[in-house]
Protein backbone atom coordinates (compact mmCIF):
# COMPACT_ATOMS: atom_id res chain seq x y z
CA UNK A 1 0.00 0.00 0.00
CA UNK A 2 2.60 2.52 -1.00
CA UNK A 3 1.49 5.97 -2.06
CA UNK A 4 2.93 7.16 -5.36
CA UNK A 5 2.95 10.63 -6.88
CA UNK A 6 3.28 10.69 -10.65
CA UNK A 7 2.18 12.40 -13.81
CA UNK A 8 -0.60 10.86 -15.91
CA UNK A 9 -1.78 11.80 -19.40
CA UNK A 10 -5.49 12.02 -20.18
CA UNK A 11 -6.20 9.66 -23.09
CA UNK A 12 -9.99 9.75 -22.83
CA UNK A 13 -12.45 12.11 -21.10
CA UNK A 14 -15.95 11.27 -22.30
CA UNK A 15 -19.49 11.83 -21.12
CA UNK A 16 -21.51 8.78 -20.02
CA UNK A 17 -24.66 10.53 -18.77
CA UNK A 18 -25.74 14.12 -18.18
CA UNK A 19 -23.33 14.47 -15.23
CA UNK A 20 -21.11 11.35 -15.18
CA UNK A 21 -17.84 11.21 -17.13
CA UNK A 22 -15.23 8.56 -17.83
CA UNK A 23 -11.57 9.55 -17.77
CA UNK A 24 -8.80 7.20 -18.82
CA UNK A 25 -5.33 8.17 -17.62
CA UNK A 26 -2.04 6.79 -18.88
CA UNK A 27 0.91 6.52 -16.48
CA UNK A 28 2.54 4.49 -13.75
CA UNK A 29 -0.19 2.45 -12.05
CA UNK A 30 2.21 0.23 -10.09
CA UNK A 31 1.05 1.58 -6.72
CA UNK A 32 -2.49 0.29 -7.20
CA UNK A 33 -2.87 -3.04 -5.45
CA UNK A 34 -6.56 -3.93 -5.79
CA UNK A 35 -10.18 -2.89 -6.33
CA UNK A 36 -11.69 -0.23 -4.06
CA UNK A 37 -8.63 2.01 -3.84
CA UNK A 38 -8.68 5.64 -4.98
CA UNK A 39 -6.49 8.28 -6.58
CA UNK A 40 -6.14 11.91 -5.51
CA UNK A 41 -5.91 14.32 -8.42
CA UNK A 42 -4.44 17.81 -8.38
CA UNK A 43 -6.29 20.39 -10.48
CA UNK A 44 -4.97 23.74 -11.65
CA UNK A 45 -6.15 26.52 -9.33
CA UNK A 46 -7.73 24.20 -6.76
CA UNK A 47 -5.98 23.90 -3.41
CA UNK A 48 -7.00 20.39 -2.37
CA UNK A 49 -6.77 17.32 -4.58
CA UNK A 50 -9.90 15.45 -5.74
CA UNK A 51 -10.18 11.92 -4.35
CA UNK A 52 -11.81 9.60 -6.91
CA UNK A 53 -12.24 5.82 -6.80
CA UNK A 54 -10.49 3.67 -9.38
CA UNK A 55 -12.98 1.94 -11.71
CA UNK A 56 -10.41 -0.18 -13.53
CA UNK A 57 -6.69 -0.31 -14.24
CA UNK A 58 -3.99 -2.22 -16.06
CA UNK A 59 -0.20 -1.87 -16.21
CA UNK A 60 -0.24 1.51 -17.95
CA UNK A 61 -3.74 3.01 -17.63
CA UNK A 62 -6.36 3.68 -15.01
CA UNK A 63 -10.03 4.50 -15.51
CA UNK A 64 -12.11 6.72 -13.26
CA UNK A 65 -15.81 7.53 -13.53
CA UNK A 66 -16.70 10.83 -11.90
CA UNK A 67 -19.81 12.89 -11.40
CA UNK A 68 -19.81 16.65 -11.85
CA UNK A 69 -20.93 17.87 -8.44
CA UNK A 70 -19.00 21.11 -7.98
CA UNK A 71 -16.50 23.47 -9.51
CA UNK A 72 -13.59 21.00 -9.32
CA UNK A 73 -15.29 18.15 -11.13
CA UNK A 74 -16.78 20.65 -13.62
CA UNK A 75 -13.21 21.72 -14.36
CA UNK A 76 -12.19 18.07 -14.83
CA UNK A 77 -14.98 17.60 -17.37
CA UNK A 78 -13.45 20.37 -19.51
CA UNK A 79 -9.95 18.86 -19.63
CA UNK A 80 -8.86 17.84 -23.13
CA UNK A 81 -7.17 14.58 -24.07
CA UNK A 82 -3.40 14.99 -23.98
CA UNK A 83 -3.43 17.15 -20.83
CA UNK A 84 -1.35 15.89 -17.92
CA UNK A 85 -2.41 15.55 -14.28
CA UNK A 86 -0.46 15.20 -11.02
CA UNK A 87 -1.95 12.10 -9.38
CA UNK A 88 -1.36 10.39 -6.04
CA UNK A 89 -2.17 6.71 -6.57
CA UNK A 90 -2.30 3.56 -4.48
CA UNK A 91 -4.41 5.27 -1.84
CA UNK A 92 -6.65 3.53 0.65
CA UNK A 93 -7.40 0.03 1.71
CA UNK A 94 -9.69 -1.54 -0.91
CA UNK A 95 -12.00 -4.55 -1.00
CA UNK A 96 -10.74 -7.85 0.41
CA UNK A 97 -11.73 -10.73 -1.88
CA UNK A 98 -10.88 -13.57 0.49
CA UNK A 99 -14.30 -13.85 2.15
CA UNK A 100 -16.35 -13.54 -1.04
CA UNK A 101 -17.60 -17.14 -1.12
CA UNK A 102 -18.90 -18.63 -4.39
CA UNK A 103 -21.76 -16.20 -5.05
CA UNK A 104 -20.86 -12.66 -4.01
CA UNK A 105 -23.35 -9.82 -4.39
CA UNK A 106 -22.24 -6.32 -5.42
CA UNK A 107 -24.49 -3.35 -4.57
CA UNK A 108 -23.70 0.04 -6.10
CA UNK A 109 -25.58 3.31 -5.85
CA UNK A 110 -25.02 6.15 -8.33
CA UNK A 111 -21.45 7.36 -8.29
CA UNK A 112 -20.68 4.49 -5.89
CA UNK A 113 -20.88 2.08 -8.83
CA UNK A 114 -17.37 2.62 -10.33
CA UNK A 115 -15.12 0.75 -7.83
CA UNK A 116 -17.40 -2.31 -8.10
CA UNK A 117 -16.45 -2.71 -11.76
CA UNK A 118 -12.87 -3.82 -11.12
CA UNK A 119 -14.08 -5.81 -8.12
CA UNK A 120 -16.56 -7.71 -10.32
CA UNK A 121 -13.82 -8.32 -12.90
CA UNK A 122 -11.45 -9.77 -10.28
CA UNK A 123 -14.16 -11.91 -8.64
CA UNK A 124 -15.24 -13.33 -12.00
CA UNK A 125 -11.61 -14.03 -12.89
CA UNK A 126 -11.41 -15.95 -9.61
CA UNK A 127 -14.31 -18.15 -10.74
CA UNK A 128 -17.09 -16.59 -8.67
CA UNK A 129 -20.70 -16.28 -9.76
CA UNK A 130 -21.20 -12.53 -9.39
CA UNK A 131 -24.56 -10.77 -9.04
CA UNK A 132 -24.62 -6.98 -9.36
CA UNK A 133 -27.42 -4.59 -8.37
CA UNK A 134 -26.94 -1.04 -9.63
CA UNK A 135 -29.18 1.68 -8.19
CA UNK A 136 -29.92 5.04 -9.78
CA UNK A 137 -32.54 7.77 -9.42
CA UNK A 138 -33.87 7.60 -12.96
CA UNK A 139 -33.28 5.90 -16.33
CA UNK A 140 -31.18 8.75 -17.75
CA UNK A 141 -28.66 8.39 -14.93
CA UNK A 142 -27.91 4.71 -15.57
CA UNK A 143 -24.34 3.91 -16.59
CA UNK A 144 -22.12 0.82 -16.90
CA UNK A 145 -25.02 -1.67 -16.98
CA UNK A 146 -23.72 -3.15 -20.26
CA UNK A 147 -20.10 -3.08 -19.10
CA UNK A 148 -20.92 -5.18 -16.02
CA UNK A 149 -22.93 -7.57 -18.20
CA UNK A 150 -20.00 -7.90 -20.60
CA UNK A 151 -17.86 -9.11 -17.70
CA UNK A 152 -20.29 -11.99 -17.22
CA UNK A 153 -22.07 -10.68 -14.12
CA UNK A 154 -25.80 -11.14 -13.54
CA UNK A 155 -27.00 -7.50 -13.51
CA UNK A 156 -30.16 -5.92 -12.09
CA UNK A 157 -30.81 -2.18 -12.35
CA UNK A 158 -33.07 -0.30 -9.96
CA UNK A 159 -34.37 3.25 -10.34
CA UNK A 160 -36.09 5.23 -7.62
CA UNK A 161 -38.73 6.46 -10.08
CA UNK A 162 -39.17 3.12 -11.84
CA UNK A 163 -38.18 4.42 -15.30
CA UNK A 164 -35.73 1.52 -15.71
CA UNK A 165 -35.52 -1.94 -14.15
CA UNK A 166 -36.89 -2.57 -10.69
CA UNK A 167 -38.67 0.42 -9.12
CA UNK A 168 -37.10 1.34 -5.81
CA UNK A 169 -33.64 1.05 -4.24
CA UNK A 170 -30.94 -1.62 -4.40
CA UNK A 171 -32.39 -3.11 -1.23
CA UNK A 172 -35.64 -3.78 -3.17
CA UNK A 173 -33.77 -6.08 -5.56
CA UNK A 174 -31.71 -8.27 -3.25
CA UNK A 175 -31.42 -11.85 -4.55
CA UNK A 176 -32.50 -14.64 -2.24
CA UNK A 177 -29.20 -16.49 -2.34
CA UNK A 178 -25.71 -14.96 -2.04
CA UNK A 179 -22.58 -15.77 -0.07
CA UNK A 180 -21.26 -12.30 0.79
CA UNK A 181 -21.74 -8.70 -0.32
CA UNK A 182 -19.70 -5.66 -1.31
CA UNK A 183 -21.23 -2.20 -1.51
CA UNK A 184 -20.46 1.42 -2.32
CA UNK A 185 -22.87 4.33 -2.50
CA UNK A 186 -24.34 7.27 -0.61
CA UNK A 187 -24.52 6.85 3.16
CA UNK A 188 -28.35 6.45 3.35
CA UNK A 189 -28.00 3.53 0.93
CA UNK A 190 -25.18 1.98 2.97
CA UNK A 191 -27.30 2.23 6.12
CA UNK A 192 -30.24 0.61 4.31
CA UNK A 193 -28.02 -2.24 3.05
CA UNK A 194 -26.64 -2.76 6.56
CA UNK A 195 -30.18 -3.20 7.91
CA UNK A 196 -31.53 -5.22 4.98
CA UNK A 197 -29.33 -8.28 5.27
CA UNK A 198 -27.98 -10.67 7.89
CA UNK A 199 -25.17 -11.72 5.52
CA UNK A 200 -21.69 -10.31 6.08
CA UNK A 201 -19.99 -7.87 3.74
CA UNK A 202 -17.81 -4.83 3.12
CA UNK A 203 -18.79 -1.16 2.74
CA UNK A 204 -16.89 1.59 0.98
CA UNK A 205 -17.32 5.02 2.59
CA UNK A 206 -16.96 8.56 1.37
CA UNK A 207 -15.77 11.56 3.42
CA UNK A 208 -14.37 15.03 2.78
CA UNK A 209 -10.62 14.56 2.84
CA UNK A 210 -7.64 16.81 3.37
CA UNK A 211 -4.61 14.85 2.21
CA UNK A 212 -5.95 11.41 1.24
CA UNK A 213 -2.84 9.61 2.52
CA UNK A 214 -3.33 9.51 6.28
CA UNK A 215 -1.55 12.64 7.48
CA UNK A 216 -4.22 15.14 8.48
CA UNK A 217 -6.92 13.18 10.35
CA UNK A 218 -9.53 15.07 8.33
CA UNK A 219 -11.60 11.97 7.52
CA UNK A 220 -11.49 9.97 10.77
CA UNK A 221 -14.40 7.83 11.89
CA UNK A 222 -15.16 5.73 14.94
CA UNK A 223 -15.43 1.96 14.49
CA UNK A 224 -15.89 -0.97 16.83
CA UNK A 225 -12.17 -1.69 16.43
CA UNK A 226 -11.06 1.91 17.12
CA UNK A 227 -10.59 5.14 15.22
CA UNK A 228 -9.95 4.73 11.49
CA UNK A 229 -9.02 7.10 8.71
CA UNK A 230 -11.36 6.70 5.74
CA UNK A 231 -8.42 7.51 3.44
CA UNK A 232 -5.96 5.04 4.97
CA UNK A 233 -7.55 2.15 6.88
CA UNK A 234 -10.67 2.75 4.72
CA UNK A 235 -12.41 3.56 2.48
CA UNK A 236 -13.56 -0.08 2.79
CA UNK A 237 -14.70 -1.24 6.21
CA UNK A 238 -16.11 -4.61 7.21
CA UNK A 239 -19.73 -4.81 8.34
CA UNK A 240 -18.68 -6.14 11.76
CA UNK A 241 -16.58 -3.06 12.57
CA UNK A 242 -19.00 -0.34 11.48
CA UNK A 243 -20.36 2.00 14.12
CA UNK A 244 -23.14 4.21 12.73
CA UNK A 245 -23.20 7.63 14.35
CA UNK A 246 -26.49 9.39 15.32
CA UNK B 1 27.81 24.28 9.45
CA UNK B 2 26.17 24.20 6.07
CA UNK B 3 24.70 27.12 4.17
CA UNK B 4 21.21 26.18 5.30
CA UNK B 5 21.92 25.55 8.97
CA UNK B 6 20.32 27.55 11.74
CA UNK B 7 20.36 27.38 15.53
CA UNK B 8 16.93 27.24 17.11
CA UNK B 9 16.97 27.82 20.88
CA UNK B 10 20.37 26.20 21.25
CA UNK B 11 19.83 23.24 18.94
CA UNK B 12 21.62 23.15 15.58
CA UNK B 13 19.43 22.31 12.62
CA UNK B 14 20.73 21.29 9.16
CA UNK B 15 18.09 23.55 7.64
CA UNK B 16 15.22 25.69 8.91
CA UNK B 17 12.38 23.68 7.31
CA UNK B 18 9.91 22.09 9.74
CA UNK B 19 6.64 20.38 8.73
CA UNK B 20 4.01 21.88 11.02
CA UNK B 21 2.05 19.97 13.61
CA UNK B 22 -1.14 18.34 12.37
CA UNK B 23 0.04 18.11 8.77
CA UNK B 24 2.71 15.44 9.24
CA UNK B 25 1.24 12.99 11.78
CA UNK B 26 4.11 11.22 13.54
CA UNK B 27 6.09 11.14 10.33
CA UNK B 28 5.51 7.57 9.06
CA UNK B 29 3.26 8.37 6.11
CA UNK B 30 6.02 10.63 4.80
CA UNK B 31 8.91 8.35 5.79
CA UNK B 32 7.35 5.82 3.39
CA UNK B 33 7.87 8.37 0.58
CA UNK B 34 11.30 9.84 1.30
CA UNK B 35 14.02 10.01 3.95
CA UNK B 36 12.54 12.46 6.46
CA UNK B 37 15.99 12.96 7.98
CA UNK B 38 16.44 15.52 5.19
CA UNK B 39 14.17 17.82 7.23
CA UNK B 40 15.41 20.32 9.81
CA UNK B 41 13.00 18.59 12.17
CA UNK B 42 9.22 18.22 12.28
CA UNK B 43 6.56 19.14 14.78
CA UNK B 44 4.52 16.06 15.60
CA UNK B 45 0.75 15.77 15.91
CA UNK B 46 -0.65 17.91 18.75
CA UNK B 47 -0.61 15.76 21.86
CA UNK B 48 -2.86 16.08 24.90
CA UNK B 49 -2.93 14.46 28.35
CA UNK B 50 -5.83 12.17 27.43
CA UNK B 51 -6.68 10.49 24.09
CA UNK B 52 -9.01 12.49 21.84
CA UNK B 53 -11.11 11.53 18.82
CA UNK B 54 -11.66 15.16 17.93
CA UNK B 55 -14.61 16.70 16.14
CA UNK B 56 -17.33 15.11 14.00
CA UNK B 57 -16.84 15.07 10.21
CA UNK B 58 -16.84 16.88 7.85
CA UNK B 59 -13.68 18.38 9.27
CA UNK B 60 -12.30 19.80 6.02
CA UNK B 61 -13.47 22.52 3.63
CA UNK B 62 -11.61 23.82 0.61
CA UNK B 63 -11.11 27.57 0.05
CA UNK B 64 -9.46 29.73 -2.58
CA UNK B 65 -5.71 29.16 -2.04
CA UNK B 66 -6.27 27.28 1.19
CA UNK B 67 -8.44 25.13 3.34
CA UNK B 68 -10.32 25.06 6.63
CA UNK B 69 -9.82 22.23 9.10
CA UNK B 70 -11.62 21.41 12.31
CA UNK B 71 -9.92 18.16 13.27
CA UNK B 72 -10.02 19.07 16.96
CA UNK B 73 -6.72 17.64 18.21
CA UNK B 74 -7.34 13.99 17.45
CA UNK B 75 -4.44 12.13 19.11
CA UNK B 76 -3.85 8.96 21.13
CA UNK B 77 -2.88 10.83 24.33
CA UNK B 78 0.60 11.35 25.75
CA UNK B 79 0.92 7.84 27.26
CA UNK B 80 0.42 6.15 23.89
CA UNK B 81 2.52 8.76 22.08
CA UNK B 82 5.42 7.83 24.36
CA UNK B 83 4.74 4.09 24.40
CA UNK B 84 3.91 3.57 20.72
CA UNK B 85 4.53 6.56 18.43
CA UNK B 86 7.99 7.65 19.60
CA UNK B 87 9.55 4.15 19.43
CA UNK B 88 8.18 3.77 15.87
CA UNK B 89 9.47 7.22 14.98
CA UNK B 90 12.92 6.37 16.30
CA UNK B 91 13.33 3.86 13.48
CA UNK B 92 12.85 6.43 10.72
CA UNK B 93 13.88 9.78 12.24
CA UNK B 94 17.20 10.33 13.99
CA UNK B 95 17.10 14.04 14.82
CA UNK B 96 15.56 15.88 17.77
CA UNK B 97 11.83 16.16 17.11
CA UNK B 98 9.57 19.04 18.07
CA UNK B 99 6.84 17.85 20.46
CA UNK B 100 3.61 19.77 19.99
CA UNK B 101 1.49 19.92 23.14
CA UNK B 102 -2.06 21.13 23.75
CA UNK B 103 -4.27 21.25 26.81
CA UNK B 104 -7.51 22.29 28.42
CA UNK B 105 -6.10 23.44 31.75
CA UNK B 106 -2.73 24.80 32.85
CA UNK B 107 -2.09 21.52 34.71
CA UNK B 108 -2.73 19.50 31.50
CA UNK B 109 -0.03 21.40 29.67
CA UNK B 110 2.41 20.92 32.53
CA UNK B 111 1.65 17.19 32.84
CA UNK B 112 2.05 16.49 29.12
CA UNK B 113 5.22 18.57 28.83
CA UNK B 114 6.75 16.92 31.88
CA UNK B 115 6.11 13.48 30.36
CA UNK B 116 7.59 14.46 27.00
CA UNK B 117 10.52 16.25 28.61
CA UNK B 118 11.78 12.86 29.79
CA UNK B 119 11.95 11.57 26.19
CA UNK B 120 15.41 11.73 24.67
CA UNK B 121 14.04 12.13 21.12
CA UNK B 122 12.26 15.36 22.01
CA UNK B 123 14.33 18.45 21.19
CA UNK B 124 11.84 21.26 21.66
CA UNK B 125 8.41 21.54 23.22
CA UNK B 126 6.04 23.53 21.06
CA UNK B 127 3.22 24.60 23.35
CA UNK B 128 0.05 25.24 21.38
CA UNK B 129 -2.06 27.90 23.06
CA UNK B 130 -3.84 28.59 19.79
CA UNK B 131 -5.95 25.66 18.59
CA UNK B 132 -9.20 27.21 17.30
CA UNK B 133 -11.02 23.87 17.14
CA UNK B 134 -11.53 22.90 20.76
CA UNK B 135 -13.76 24.36 23.43
CA UNK B 136 -12.62 25.39 26.89
CA UNK B 137 -8.92 25.29 26.14
CA UNK B 138 -6.57 25.65 23.22
CA UNK B 139 -6.99 29.10 21.78
CA UNK B 140 -8.54 30.59 24.92
CA UNK B 141 -5.08 30.44 26.53
CA UNK B 142 -3.51 32.21 23.61
CA UNK B 143 -5.88 35.15 23.38
CA UNK B 144 -5.03 36.72 26.74
CA UNK B 145 -1.48 37.67 27.75
CA UNK B 146 -1.96 36.61 31.40
CA UNK B 147 -3.39 33.19 30.54
CA UNK B 148 -0.62 32.50 28.00
CA UNK B 149 2.00 33.52 30.57
CA UNK B 150 0.47 31.16 33.13
CA UNK B 151 0.83 28.22 30.77
CA UNK B 152 4.43 29.16 29.96
CA UNK B 153 5.38 29.43 33.65
CA UNK B 154 3.78 26.08 34.48
CA UNK B 155 5.53 24.36 31.58
CA UNK B 156 8.91 25.97 32.20
CA UNK B 157 8.78 24.76 35.79
CA UNK B 158 8.74 21.11 34.68
CA UNK B 159 11.07 21.03 31.68
CA UNK B 160 14.66 21.77 30.82
CA UNK B 161 14.01 21.65 27.09
CA UNK B 162 13.42 24.78 25.02
CA UNK B 163 9.77 25.85 25.17
CA UNK B 164 8.37 27.44 22.03
CA UNK B 165 4.90 28.95 22.40
CA UNK B 166 2.64 28.67 19.34
CA UNK B 167 0.42 31.73 19.05
CA UNK B 168 -2.94 32.41 17.49
CA UNK B 169 -3.48 35.18 14.94
CA UNK B 170 -7.09 35.52 16.15
CA UNK B 171 -6.22 38.29 18.60
CA UNK B 172 -6.25 42.07 18.77
CA UNK B 173 -2.60 42.49 19.76
CA UNK B 174 -0.31 39.51 19.09
CA UNK B 175 2.76 41.49 20.19
CA UNK B 176 1.38 41.89 23.73
CA UNK B 177 0.84 38.11 23.98
CA UNK B 178 4.30 37.33 22.58
CA UNK B 179 5.90 39.72 25.08
CA UNK B 180 3.96 38.17 27.96
CA UNK B 181 5.24 34.72 26.93
CA UNK B 182 8.81 36.00 26.70
CA UNK B 183 8.57 37.57 30.15
CA UNK B 184 7.14 34.31 31.53
CA UNK B 185 10.26 32.49 30.35
CA UNK B 186 9.44 31.17 26.87
CA UNK B 187 12.52 30.25 24.82
CA UNK B 188 10.84 30.92 21.48
CA UNK B 189 7.60 31.91 19.78
CA UNK B 190 6.04 30.16 16.79
CA UNK B 191 3.31 31.75 14.72
CA UNK B 192 0.83 31.84 13.17
CA UNK B 193 -1.67 29.10 13.89
CA UNK B 194 -4.74 29.08 11.63
CA UNK B 195 -7.17 31.96 11.18
CA UNK B 196 -10.70 31.20 12.31
CA UNK B 197 -12.81 30.72 9.20
CA UNK B 198 -16.10 29.37 7.89
CA UNK B 199 -17.68 28.13 4.64
CA UNK B 200 -21.38 27.57 3.88
CA UNK B 201 -22.78 25.02 1.41
CA UNK B 202 -25.15 26.87 -0.94
CA UNK B 203 -27.31 23.79 -1.59
CA UNK B 204 -27.91 22.80 2.04
CA UNK B 205 -27.40 26.32 3.48
CA UNK B 206 -25.41 24.71 6.27
CA UNK B 207 -21.78 25.20 7.30
CA UNK B 208 -19.57 22.72 5.40
CA UNK B 209 -17.65 21.96 8.60
CA UNK B 210 -19.62 19.97 11.20
CA UNK B 211 -18.10 22.15 13.93
CA UNK B 212 -19.33 25.17 11.91
CA UNK B 213 -15.98 27.01 12.07
CA UNK B 214 -12.41 25.90 11.67
CA UNK B 215 -8.85 27.01 11.13
CA UNK B 216 -8.06 28.58 7.75
CA UNK B 217 -4.59 27.83 6.39
CA UNK B 218 -2.75 27.72 3.08
CA UNK B 219 -1.06 30.24 0.75
CA UNK B 220 -3.93 32.72 1.22
CA UNK B 221 -2.78 33.51 4.77
CA UNK B 222 0.92 33.95 3.94
CA UNK B 223 0.91 37.79 3.93
CA UNK B 224 -0.87 37.86 7.31
CA UNK B 225 1.74 35.46 8.69
CA UNK B 226 4.68 37.48 7.34
CA UNK B 227 3.23 40.64 8.89
CA UNK B 228 2.74 39.03 12.31
CA UNK B 229 6.16 37.35 12.28
CA UNK B 230 7.66 40.75 11.47
CA UNK B 231 5.76 42.46 14.29
CA UNK B 232 6.61 39.82 16.90
CA UNK B 233 10.24 39.31 15.85
CA UNK B 234 10.88 43.02 16.22
CA UNK B 235 9.29 43.13 19.67
CA UNK B 236 10.91 40.14 21.38
CA UNK B 237 14.51 39.00 21.70
CA UNK B 238 13.83 35.22 21.67
CA UNK B 239 13.81 33.24 18.37
CA UNK B 240 10.67 33.21 16.26
CA UNK B 241 9.49 30.27 14.15
CA UNK B 242 7.45 31.58 11.23
CA UNK B 243 4.59 29.72 9.61
CA UNK B 244 1.36 30.32 7.74
CA UNK B 245 0.91 29.52 4.05
CA UNK B 246 4.55 28.71 3.34
CA UNK B 247 4.87 26.51 0.26
CA UNK B 248 8.07 27.47 -1.62
CA UNK B 249 11.77 28.12 -0.97
CA UNK B 250 11.09 31.80 -1.71
CA UNK B 251 8.45 31.84 1.04
CA UNK B 252 10.99 30.42 3.50
CA UNK B 253 13.44 33.21 2.67
CA UNK B 254 10.71 35.85 2.97
CA UNK B 255 9.70 34.52 6.40
CA UNK B 256 13.32 34.61 7.53
CA UNK B 257 13.78 38.17 6.31
CA UNK B 258 10.70 39.07 8.36
CA UNK B 259 12.46 37.69 11.43
CA UNK B 260 11.98 33.92 11.53
CA UNK B 261 14.90 31.72 12.66
CA UNK B 262 13.13 28.61 11.35
CA UNK B 263 10.06 28.10 9.19
CA UNK B 264 7.19 25.65 9.48
CA UNK B 265 5.26 24.35 6.48
CA UNK B 266 1.69 23.22 7.10
CA UNK B 267 -1.18 22.84 4.65
CA UNK B 268 1.18 22.44 1.67
CA UNK B 269 2.20 18.99 2.99
CA UNK B 270 -1.37 17.77 2.52
CA UNK B 271 -1.40 18.66 -1.16
CA UNK B 272 2.17 17.73 -2.04
CA UNK B 273 3.70 15.23 0.39
CA UNK B 274 7.17 15.98 -0.99
CA UNK B 275 6.95 19.76 -0.59
CA UNK B 276 9.31 20.11 2.42
CA UNK B 277 11.97 17.92 0.84
CA UNK B 278 11.68 19.87 -2.40
CA UNK B 279 11.88 23.26 -0.65
CA UNK B 280 15.11 22.15 1.10
CA UNK B 281 16.59 20.94 -2.19
CA UNK B 282 15.63 24.17 -3.97
CA UNK B 283 16.88 26.55 -1.28
CA UNK B 284 20.57 26.72 -2.40
CA UNK B 285 19.65 27.77 -5.94
CA UNK B 286 17.14 30.35 -4.71
CA UNK B 287 19.70 31.68 -2.22
CA UNK B 288 22.19 32.07 -5.06
CA UNK B 289 19.64 34.02 -7.06
CA UNK B 290 19.24 36.53 -4.22
CA UNK B 291 22.89 36.69 -3.23
CA UNK B 292 22.49 34.86 0.06
CA UNK B 293 25.56 32.93 1.25
CA UNK B 294 24.21 31.57 4.53
CA UNK B 295 20.55 31.45 5.51
CA UNK B 296 21.31 32.33 9.15
CA UNK B 297 22.65 35.72 8.00
CA UNK B 298 19.28 36.90 6.69
CA UNK B 299 17.16 36.35 9.83
CA UNK B 300 15.28 39.60 10.43
CA UNK B 301 17.16 41.19 7.55
CA UNK B 302 14.22 43.13 6.10
CA UNK B 303 15.29 46.74 5.58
Amino acid sequence: MATKQSIFTIIENSRLTDTVYRMVLEGDTSAITGPGQFVNIRLEGRFLRRPISVCDYDATTLTILYKVVGAGTAQMAELPEGDVLDVLSGLGNGYDLTDAGDMPLLLGGGVGVPPLYRLAKDLIAAGKKVTVVLGFNTAEEVFYEDEFRALGACVTVTTADGTRGVKGFVTDALPTDYSYFYTCGPEPMLRAVYKATAISGQFSFEERMGCGFGACMGCSCKTITGYKRICKEGPVLRKEEILWED
Amino acid sequence: MGRLSVNLCGIEMDNPVIPASGTFGFGYEFAALYDINELGTFSFKGTTKDPRFGNPTPRIAECTAGMINAVGLQNPGVDKVIAEELPKLKKCFHKPVMANVSGFAVEDYAYTCQRLDAEEQVGWLEVNVSCPNVHGGGMSFGTQPEAAAQVVKAVKAVTTKPVIVKLSPNVTDIVAIAKACEQAGADGISLINTLLGMRIDLKTRRPIIANKMGGFSGPAIFPVAVRMVYQVAHAVSIPVVGMGGVSTAEDVIEMMLAGATAVEVGAANLVDPYVCRDIIRQLPAVMDRYGITNLRDIIGGVQ
